[in-house]
């Protein structure tokens, strides 16, 4: 159980509050697959991913990204309770998936990024530690089930 | 991730340009960078017992004008950059001897920081550029350890 502080809470709720998460989830989830090539590997049904200029404008990319974000969201709505609201998307990425964990870390810092291009000076160094520590939670909660 | 010997990391002129002078490296942003780094991993703080870390103390933001400095002199010499950061790698290998995986912390926190200022115009190449390039700096600064 996550210890969250009432600013932690606010930092997280407020922020979250504004993002477009077709955008934000695309986005990051097209760095992912520019900055860490190897990360390509989960989506070779996606079409053409040959330049990060394919990979931006990759509809399937966008529609996946958008997904994940979608699902990042049930953490910000259960701040309480992570571990159990990845339990089931944690056996899945384990069994079904095969996706190592330490491509959620990097996914996670990507996020952080690409909401720091987006909320420049909200993003204060106070805003990132909260919401490092939500996408380490995450991380950590999707990572839970693997055996 | 060591860069290939010949490879260039691609960082756009205008970038490069950034490093020379004054506007994005003189700007409190990036003089903050260890303020940041502290705030959001505090387990970097236990290499400063000795600094006033106070938020935004002097002390920090002279520590913040010496990292962007060392990085930007990095830029300046892509090609060479095991002989440019020779003596901060000797530094950090027998004197300071931080963990590495702390520079991957000030790294993310970095690119955090030039997202911030640099909002849009941080494009997925420029971000893929500057990830290399702190890696490869991370490399070269611990190359010495053992």
């Amino acid at each position: 159980m996550v210890n969250w502080t009432p600013d932690e809470k606010h930092y997280i709720t407020s922020l979250w509050a504004k993002v477009n998460v077709e955008e934000c989830g695309g986005e990051a989830l097209a760095r992912l697959l520019i900055v860490y090539p190897w990360t390509q590997r989960f989506f070779s049904a996606f079409g053409n991913l040959s330049s990060p200029t394919a990979i931006m404008g990759n509809p399937k990319v966008r529609a996946h990204g958008k997904k994940v974000l979608t699902s990042f969201g049930d953490a910000v709505k259960n701040l309480d309770n992570i571990k159990a609201t990845y339990a089931k998307l944690s056996e899945l990425h384990c069994n079904k998936l095969h996706v190592d964990p330490e491509n959620f870390r990097l996914l996670g810092d990507i996020l952080l990024i690409v909401l720091a291009t987006r909320f420049a000076k909200e993003f204060t160094p106070a805003c990132q530690a909260a919401w490092q520590k939500l996408a380490s939670v995450v991380a950590h909660a999707l990572a839970h089930q693997y055996h | 991730m060591i860069l290939r010997p010949g490879a260039k990391v691609n960082i756009p002129s205008d970038m490069a340009h950034s490093f020379k002078g004054g506007g994005l490296w003189d700007s409190l942003s990036l003089t903050s960078l260890p303020g940041r780094m502290f705030c959001v991993y505090p387990s970097t703080k236990t290499y400063f017992p000795h600094f006033d870390l106070h938020h935004d103390s002097e002390q920090i933001r002279h520590h913040g004008k010496k990292v962007v400095g060392a990085l930007g002199d990095a830029v300046r010499h892509l090609d060479n950059l095991s002989a440019t950061l020779s003596e901060l790698s000797n530094l950090h290998a027998y004197n300071l001897r931080v963990d590495p995986v702390n520079f991957k912390l000030l790294s993310h926190c970095f690119q955090v920081v030039l997202g911030v200022h640099l909002g849009r115009e941080y494009t997925p190449q420029v971000h893929v550029a500057y990830d290399k390039f702190l890696a490869a700096v991370s490399a070269v600064l611990a190359e010495k350890y053992r």
